[in-house]
């Protein structure tokens, strides 16, 4: 069995507790900082268009005197609710094929795996694109977009570790006292299998942070005037010269939120996944 | 030899066909059907009926399918709306220029990730490991939309050493910003794997004798340790073609580079389904006809791969 991962990992390993502090700093940004924040993030403000940061604007405002500050701080929600969520539907369909593919094997696996390899097939970004653009664009498109996009991934992981864990002997022992394959799937397997699952699914969120981000960059998220970061950065960026602040700090936000998912996934990874440890 | 490419290619049919049941249900999924959805609104009549004809798009769907692969086969992948240029004789004359910069981008890649790399590993926990580990994680982390701003904020319009955009006529000097922007995810790749593959090639019994021998370290590392980590190295860096793609969308809007990414952002931009499905298929094709390609080079390069296969 894999053993917990105690406070003490986390204090000992300097990076993953920043990247822990940030991320937990995030998600009360995202839940309560729309509250907090003095300016609306819609409001458009006509004494101050273009101002540098300052004391009355910490990130400044964009070419229409809207607060930056304000809207970096909404836009974490979209961000943030995107990747997490889409994460979760990805892993849990991708769970779903991946144990079936590797329990029954045969021509069911043949089937499956040809399936996840077609999905495999397109550059992320570009299906991605081709999905959200025939829907309308929205916060709905781009989380089927991005979990058509990252299920296949998922369940090529857990068809793998199903297709090790089924020849162990306590699915064996489970099998002979007639089991039945739901039983031993969910009872036996799946529960082994979580701890690389969850590594898989941790080491994701930052991707797919990008790509809602990518996505919403080209026009294909959620739509203006609701703010995202990567929308921010594309309707901001022909002041790319004039006013650098509009797009650097929405990229900074997504920078960072990203690094620390990654850092924080590869210490889940060291941690959690016992090929790791050898 | 003969056999196992034959094998590979009959393998590589099935997929072909599921990217293209792919896009076929994208395109049924637009207003309309998917005749229309190909011709654009604005196509004149003939064109539509005559897609229509094609497609069959009052018969049952899966017969509409093959109505769709025989266009395809025709190299028909329909005209743009706005400016009524086939898709395909478009996609043709932008792929070039995005292999231009995609190329660029994976020199630099590959030339800098395996550097830093063997860097990182040759002084392993030091202050130099941490930094390039630190800066490895930050590449894959960092939007390569803004990158690609960051970049030319600094390079172009502070320092302006380089051109913010364009392509110049072909100059090099505006390859570089966008070949490092598209590059750097890549680079991020290559040194954490170089970096973990040294490491372990550096703890084996044959580099102790190496050493032992009085070789020195960088004999030790180049001629001994650095050939055979490369294998896992190249392996990644041919995978990781469609990060390019990928990248390219976002680097050639960034920097006005007139390649398949920028012709797919003035298809969504447009809303020009054509355009946006050309370039998805188009782009996917590429993809796995690499994939197929490394897969098939591994079998002239590594003999382990052979002895495998024999097995």
């Amino acid at each position: 069995m894999v053993k917990a991962i105690s406070l003490k990992d986390l204090t000992e390993n300097t990076p993953a507790l920043i990247a822990a502090i940030m991320l937990t700093l995030l998600l009360f940004t995202a839940v309560i900082g729309p509250f907090l924040t003095t300016y609306d993030p819609g409001a458009i403000d006509l004494d101050s268009l273009k101002q540098a940061p300052g004391r009355a604007h910490l990130f400044g405002t964009d070419s229409k005197g809207r607060d930056i500050l304000s809207r970096v701080v909404c836009g974490s929600r979209i961000s943030l609710s995107v990747g997490i969520i889409a994460s979760a539907l990805s892993l849990s369909i991708g769970v779903f094929f991946g144990l079936i593919a590797g329990y029954f094997g045969g021509k069911v696996d043949a089937f499956c795996s040809q399936v996840f390899d077609i999905f495999l097939a397109f550059p992320s970004l570009l299906l991605a694109i081709g999905i959200s653009a025939v829907m309308s664009a929205g916060l709905a498109s781009a989380m089927l977009a991005i979990t058509l996009v990252g299920w296949a991934g998922f369940a090529r992981l857990v068809r793998g570790i199903t297709l090790s864990l089924k020849e162990q002997t306590y699915v064996e022992a489970a099998r002979s006292l007639g089991a039945t394959p739901a039983w031993i799937l969910y009872k036996h397997i799946l529960p082994n299998a979580l701890p690389l699952i969850l590594v898989a699914g941790s080491l994701r969120v930052g991707g797919f942070i990008l790509l809602e981000a990518s996505l919403s960059f080209l026009g294909l998220g959620v739509q203006p005037p609701t703010p995202t970061w990567g929308s921010m950065i594309s309707l901001n960026r022909a002041y790319i010269n004039s006013a650098p602040w509009m797009v650097i700090f929405p990229g900074l936000a997504i920078s960072i939120t990203v690094i620390s998912f990654n850092i924080l996934g590869d210490f889940l990874r060291d941690k959690l996944d016992p090929r790791m440890r050898v | 030899m003969a056999l196992y490419i034959l094998k590979r290619i009959l393998l590589f049919i099935p997929t072909l066909l599921g990217i293209t049941l792919i896009t076929f249900i994208l395109m049924q999924s637009l207003p309309g059907d998917a005749a229309l959805g190909m011709a654009g609104e604005r196509a004149n009549p003939e064109t539509i009926a005559r897609i229509r004809a094609e497609f069959g798009a009052d018969r049952p769907l899966p017969i509409q399918y093959f109505g769709y692969l025989k266009l395809l086969a025709a190299g028909e992948l329909g005209r743009s709306y706005y400016t009524n240029r086939n898709v395909s004789e478009d996609l043709l004359q932008k792929f070039p220029n995005t292999v231009k910069l995609a190329l660029a981008a994976m020199i630099c890649a590959s030339v800098f990730g395996i550097g830093l790399g063997v860097l990182a590993a040759s002084k392993r926990g030091t202050n130099w490991d941490r930094l390039i580990t630190l800066l490895s994680v930050g590449g894959i982390s960092v939007p390569v939309f803004w990158l690609g701003l960051a970049l030319m904020l600094l390079f172009a319009f502070y320092l302006r050493w380089l051109p913010p955009s364009g392509m110049g006529n072909g100059s090099p000097l505006y390859l570089i910003l966008p070949a490092a922007t598209l590059g750097t995810f890549s680079l991020s790749y290559i040194v954490r794997m170089t970096r973990s593959t040294m490491l372990e090639t550096l703890s084996q019994p044959y580099i102790a004798a190496a050493r032992a021998k009085g070789l020195s370290e960088g004999e030790v590392v180049f001629k001994h340790a650095l050939k055979n980590s490369l294998i896992p190295v190249v392996t990644l860096i041919g995978l990781d073609l469609g990060s390019y793609l990928n990248g390219a969308v976002l680097t050639e809007t960034i920097f006005g580079w007139d390649g398949l990414g920028r012709y797919a952002l003035d298809g969504i931009l447009k809303r020009d389904y054509p355009v946006i499905m050309g370039v998805v298929l188009f782009g996917a094709m590429i993809f796995v006809i690499m994939n197929l390609l490394v897969d098939i080079s591994y079998h002239f390069l590594d003999p382990r791969v052979r002895v495998k296969e024999k097995q």
